[in-house]
């Protein structure tokens, strides 16, 4: 727990400079009427926040097996197209690929005769779903990779198929060693959903730009941003470090 | 002639340019054991590997009753069905008990029941002398039981012919007796085998047709009478007085 004391300690002093006149963090103090108020709009943004990353990280978790996959096969081909779908994608940086989607993507819908309109919610669960799908993908591919092959040689002489050696064999296996850095990847996605702000999306990052227009206190409404992040991606790690030790007791070979 | 279980007719196959089996011609009768011995890197696993396309050769025909094996996935499937391989490492799947182990394949690939596959699976584990460890992971047992249990889960196939690669390589020297026990009596119950080892004691024991190999090609081939009493080849002399002398 006093780790996490220090964590906190630089914010705690700058509270502590509240008396001095230059600070406003009575913008964000909720004992008073109007502080409360713009605590309660800052926090309000954290559900957003959670569902796009939710939505975006299990999007990505099914999109990064199905990327994956090709990669691992024998035939070049397939593998090739693995390879351009991870440069490309991760060669992109977030908020351009968030731009193109966002204002881009309805038009080629347009041009292809059909009406799927884009809003900020789910424009930015596709950009982010996609964007995290190359990195996932990279992580699948290691951790089937690192389960022997002799594994999925004894799953084809028992007459099993490539779908059933996978679902029986080899991602049972393989999942114990890819849980780890795919909750990992979802805290990169918690980050990175602050993006959507730029969007218009409502989330925690989108609601204090706004606070901070309306308030013009921009280190303390920031700093609160901040430590929001904070608490979020503190308790997935939390989350993490209790998957890594179940998954750790749990391994048997 | 019957037709032969197995027919390898000059087969041929490079890892890139390396040159691993040389016009390979085997024949193999059903219910036939053949024992293939020679120095590593013969290229003695290449060809069992090849028999139910862990490996692709490149040239010559490899006929499993009949069947000929290509690129076509059913060839593929249809061999395989009929040839089970127990490996030098066991490859028993770890996240599963031993009795999951023996009814994967019957209730996935053969669609058996739960009940029937169970049933089938207590019966061959009873036949490896190993019932008990039935709830058993894997790792929770010696390299001897674990080589049976992958013994019983080849067999819960039902295949015509049985393939070892080298099954008491990496087993302690007091496990190997129980797990070669397992394989005569599977040989004496009429099963058709081909043998990677170095047990020469088995070989000479259960053996119709001793292989030897050197360098990608079979170098000498007969019974095991002709092949241990008079060795041809100054080759298999030197390998046999090498593993013989102890």
């Amino acid at each position: 727990m006093k780790k996490y004391l220090i964590i906190f300690a630089p914010l705690v002093l700058l509270a502590g400079c509240s008396s001095s006149s230059t600070w406003g963090w009575y913008v964000i103090n909720p004992m008073t009427p109007s502080g409360w108020i713009n605590v309660k709009f800052l926090i309000s943004g954290m559900w957003a926040t959670i569902l796009i990353s939710v939505i975006a990280a299990v999007i990505s978790i099914g999109l990064g097996l199905i990327v994956a996959l090709p990669g691992l096969a024998a035939s070049r081909g397939w593998r090739v197209l693995n390879r351009v779908y991870v440069e490309l994608i991760r060669s992109i940086p977030l908020l351009p690929m968030l731009f193109w989607v966002f204002y881009g993507l309805p038009i080629i819908f347009r041009e292809m005769g059909v009406n799927i309109p884009i809003d900020p919610f789910w424009g930015a669960i596709i950009t982010l779903a996609i964007s995290d799908s190359a990195f996932t993908a990279e992580i699948y591919r290691a951790g089937i990779q690192s389960i022997a092959k002799g594994q999925t040689e004894a799953a084809q002489t028992i007459g099993l198929n490539y779908i059933q050696t996978m679902r029986y064999v080899i991602l049972p296996q393989a999942i114990r060693r890819i849980l780890p850095p795919l909750a990992n990847q979802f805290i990169y996605i918690v980050k990175m959903s602050a993006f959507a702000s730029v969007i218009g999306m409502q989330e925690l990052t989108r609601r204090a730009n706004e606070l901070v227009v309306t308030e013009y206190r921009p280190l303390e409404i920031y700093s609160l941003l901040i430590l929001e992040y904070l608490v979020l991606v503190l308790i997935i790690s939390a989350g993490v470090r209790w998957l890594e030790r179940r998954m750790g007791s749990d391994e048997r070979s | 002639m019957t037709q032969a279980a197995i027919e390898l007719h000059n087969v041929n196959k490079w890892f890139d340019t390396f040159h691993v089996l040389k016009d390979i011609n085997l024949s193999i009768q059903p219910g036939e054991k053949v024992v293939i011995c020679g120095p590593s890197g013969s290229g003695k696993s290449t060809v069992v590997r090849c028999i139910n396309r862990l490996e692709e050769h490149q040239k010559g025909t490899i006929r499993v009753d009949g069947v000929e094996l290509n690129d076509d996935p059913q060839s593929v499937a249809a061999i395989r069905s009929e040839v089970g391989m127990v490996f030098q490492q066991f490859n028993l799947f770890p996240h599963l008990t031993v009795l999951e182990n023996l009814t994967l394949g019957p209730i996935k690939a053969r669609g058996l029941s739960k009940d029937e596959a169970r049933a089938k699976a207590m019966h061959y584990l009873e036949r490896v002398h190993i019932p008990e460890q039935a709830d058993k992971r894997p790792a929770q047992l010696s390299g001897g039981q674990q080589q049976r249990v992958a013994i019983a889960r080849s067999l819960c196939m039902e295949p015509k012919v049985l393939l070892f690669d080298e099954p008491t390589s990496a087993l302690d020297p007091e496990m190997i007796s129980e797990v070669l026990d397992v394989m005569v009596e599977l040989a004496q119950e009429g099963m058709t085998m081909v043998v990677v080892t170095h047990e020469m004691g088995f070989a000479r024991k259960v053996a119709d047709q001793m292989v030897f190999m050197d360098a990608g090609e079979i170098v000498e081939q007969g019974s095991p009478e002709a092949f241990f009493g008079a060795p041809r080849s100054p080759r298999c002399q030197k390998f046999l007085s090498q593993i013989l002398q102890h």
